[in-house]
């Protein structure tokens, strides 16, 4: 890891790194938000891709491109199985954003597939990770949030 | 019982619950994730954990119920089961759920009702265990003492 990554990125950042947490399991929603909060991010959780599209302002429906031309949050973490649209869908989409694409994504799956890991990372994924979570693998995502260049 | 007898029975119950694998190391970084703002949190996922369990433990029983079997519907109930399990450290019930994934792939219907008894009964010995530490942490609480970890 880059030595100018510290640890309290809320001093770092001056605002707090905001997060979409993206996962159809109850309990792993839980688990990753409280990850996140105790590395001082703000969360936001969705249940779905849908949810998170709906959330980001990339839903179907909306065509506003200037609506933000910022984008709301700093990282996107998501599960890839979900029912409906896998995290890798989600991936794509976000990447086919022009506001969204430079958001890294973080995909996470209780499976490890290489072909699977592969694609993601071929389609922009920051990174794979492995569930569960720990404290320890949110650390490596502190990086992304302070935009520490390796 | 006094506080220090008590703490002890803490720390010689959690160490047979590793031991005996019902819990594993997923399960210690759930406690490690708690801190004073949320002093409860545990016992929250925990409670999380079985409502969303008992809840995927009907829907199975109704699944496995069916003259068609849906065994995409099966697995992914237990797709569900297994990740929870896995998340709060559950390492009995998460492995029932590999080998009940498996007969759901062979469309395995006796072996899919004889995991569907296993997990059940995983699932109601270590709610019970969860259940007993989380009372014997609530008695060294209330007699002013803390959770030895």
């Amino acid at each position: 890891m880059d030595g100018g990554c510290s640890g309290d990125m809320a001093a770092e950042f001056g605002d707090e790194p905001h997060v979409l947490a993206v996962d159809d399991n109850l309990i792993d929603r839980k688990l990753v938000e409280k990850l996140l909060k105790n590395s001082s991010c703000k969360v936001t959780t969705a249940e779905n891709g849908l949810r998170a599209l709906e959330y980001l302002g990339l839903a179907s429906d909306k065509r506003n491109a200037l609506d933000g031309t910022v984008s709301k949050v700093n990282l996107i973490i998501t599960d890839y199985c979900m029912p409906g649209m896998t995290g890798y869908e989600l991936l794509k989409k976000i990447k086919e954003s022009s506001v969204l694409r430079e958001v890294p994504v973080v995909i996470m799956s209780s499976e490890n597939v290489p072909t699977r890991i592969s694609q993601c990372l071929q389609e922009g994924a920051q990174m794979f990770m492995l569930k569960p979570l720990k404290q320890s693998d949110v650390k490596r995502l502190e990086c992304y949030l302070m935009r520490c260049r390796s | 019982m006094d506080l220090v007898q008590l703490q002890r029975q803490l720390v010689d119950y959690k160490t047979s619950l590793y031991n005996e694998g019902f819990l594993d190391e997923q399960f210690t970084q759930l406690q490690e994730l708690q801190d004073e703002n949320n002093p409860d949190f545990v016992v929250e996922v925990v409670s999380l954990f079985f409502e969303d369990s008992e809840r995927l433990l009907n829907e199975l029983t109704k699944a496995l119920e069916q003259q068609s079997v849906d065994f995409k519907r099966v697995d992914a109930h237990v797709h569900q089961l297994k990740g929870s399990s896995s998340s709060i450290g559950a390492q009995r019930v998460q492995k029932v759920c590999i080998a009940f994934r498996n007969y759901c792939e062979e469309q395995n219907i006796e072996g899919c009702v004889k995991c569907l008894q296993q997990v059940r009964h995983e699932y109601s010995l270590v709610k019970t265990k969860l259940e007993s530490m989380f009372q014997l942490q609530q008695q060294i609480l209330s007699a002013g003492g803390s959770i030895p970890m």
